[in-house]
């Protein structure tokens, strides 16, 4: 129960006065509970853990990190480092 | 799914362990918090693509393996009563407690639903207005929102047959407890990235400052699984204990806001007792006095439990990185997914499912 996926947001709609949004796990629907990251957008990948979206996924950052790791291997190469 | 695909990119792979390992130069000792990343890391093989001398100690962070004994005891006692409806995520469903589990209540009548989210149950107590619906709300900080949402909208919504039964625990404090244990050997900690989602990283420059101790928020993905130990390399060699953030794609510095505000709202500190591991002050959360109408402890009045843990079971170590799943005598005899002697092998972040889910039964059979 502890693992949170990732998921993309189809769409979004009011529920008994809270964010719900129908969100896409590769192929999954499931209905998500939207309140805590209230500024997704339809399109964008949030974090869902037990019905709830608890954080967006910035992609710049991960576009950041995987060019980090790229530069890590190239810096090694030039230097010749084991 | 897109970008995310390239977290476990080979290639990238690679060049990261290329530079574990030539910043190698000594053993050294790192503790992952998160069951889901040891998971990641023995289904990925990533500890033993490691130097030699680097150990994953794998830690306390599996809610279904720390909920105390009692609380399973009550959770039993709740399940039984006449009229109720006992709802919880399925993989408590087999954790064991005094002699039996959720499953055996459930097989001798009682009605136990596995639900997906705390909300579904919400559900189910509006649906049925003559029963009493309970949910077992457990977990850590990654989780606690979720509950405090459910709790905060029956109010709002005037649901009063609706109750939580409430065993959340706190990392930091788990932390704290861990580096004064006298045997402890944790030299650093891959911290558990989904928690830091919720609670941001505010809580852990003092304890790395206390401790002496590298904190790196660390992902789920192998190339961030490789990426934190990378980092937490770097500063045991330069002997420096810092936090830094691996996992920046869904770890802002501050958190989510919205749902700590309602985490505050909803719920206060209290002691909590881990089990395997014993009380940790001030290291869980119940409901806060507004919202204490909804506590299922005080509804069905379980406060007095007695307890009775297999003498067998060495959970406690395993979660206190003592000892590796299979140093237990038990392990993938007496004590098997199927017929748990402890949670660690219950649940599906515990420690003890991942040696026996992944190639590590092996290692029983030369032991033995």
């Amino acid at each position: 129960m502890c693992l949170a996926v990732p998921g993309q947001v189809k769409s979004i709609s009011e529920r008994d006065g809270t964010l719900m949004a129908d969100v896409d796990f590769g192929g999954v629907r499931k209905d998500v509970c939207l309140q805590y990251v209230p500024d997704a957008v339809v399109g964008e990948y949030v974090v869902v853990h037990v019905g709830f979206a608890i954080q967006r996924l910035d992609e710049d950052s991960a576009k950041q990190t995987l060019a980090n790791f790229e530069q890590l291997g190239i810096l090694e190469e030039e230097f010749g480092a084991k | 799914m897109k970008y995310l695909d390239e977290f476990s990119d080979p290639v990238l792979a690679r060049r990261l362990l290329d530079q574990i390992h030539a910043a190698t130069t000594r053993p050294w000792a790192m503790m992952e918090v998160c069951g889901g990343q040891t998971h990641s890391i023995i289904r990925h093989g990533i500890d033993q693509l490691l130097p030699d001398g680097i150990e994953m100690i794998h830690g306390p962070g599996c809610p279904v393996c720390v909920t105390p004994l009692e609380m399973i005891d009550r959770a039993l006692a709740i399940a039984a009563t006449p009229g109720v409806i006992f709802c919880s995520f399925g993989d408590m469903l087999r954790v064991p407690g005094s002699g039996r589990d959720l499953f055996t209540v459930k097989s001798a009548g009682a009605d136990v639903r596995v639900v997906y989210s705390p909300l579904d149950a919400l559900t189910i107590a509006r649906d049925n207005p003559d029963r009493e619906v309970v949910f077992f709300g457990i977990g850590f900080e990654t989780t606690a929102p979720a509950n405090a949402m459910t709790v905060y909208q029956a109010r709002r919504l005037g649901v009063r047959n609706f109750s939580l039964l409430v065993s959340h625990v706190l990392v930091p404090p788990a932390i704290a407890a861990i580096m004064e244990a006298p045997n402890c050997r944790v030299q650093a900690f891959l911290a558990a990235g989904h928690v830091c989602s919720v609670m941001g990283t505010s809580l852990y420059p003092a304890l790395a400052e206390r401790y002496r101790v590298p904190i790196v928020v660390t992902g789920f993905e192998p190339l961030d699984i490789l990426e934190g130990i990378r980092q937490t390399v770097v500063q045991l060699e330069s002997g420096t204990h810092e936090v830094t953030n691996a996992y920046p794609r869904a770890v802002p510095p501050e958190g989510n806001v919205p749902a700590r505000l309602m985490l505050e709202d909803v719920f206060e500190v209290t002691d909590r007792t881990w089990r395997g591991i014993g009380m940790i002050p001030a290291s869980g959360w119940r409901l806060s006095a507004r919202y204490r109408s909804f506590d299922a402890e005080e509804r069905f009045a379980v406060g007095e439990i007695h307890t009775d843990e297999s003498p067998l079971c060495r959970a406690g170590e395993v979660l206190q990185g003592h000892i590796k799943p299979h140093e237990c005598s038990a392990f993938g005899k007496e004590c098997t997914p199927r017929n748990p002697l402890g949670a660690t092998m219950v649940s599906s972040e515990g420690a003890c499912a991942a040696y026996y889910a992944y190639r590590r039964l092996d290692l029983v059979e030369v032991g033995a």
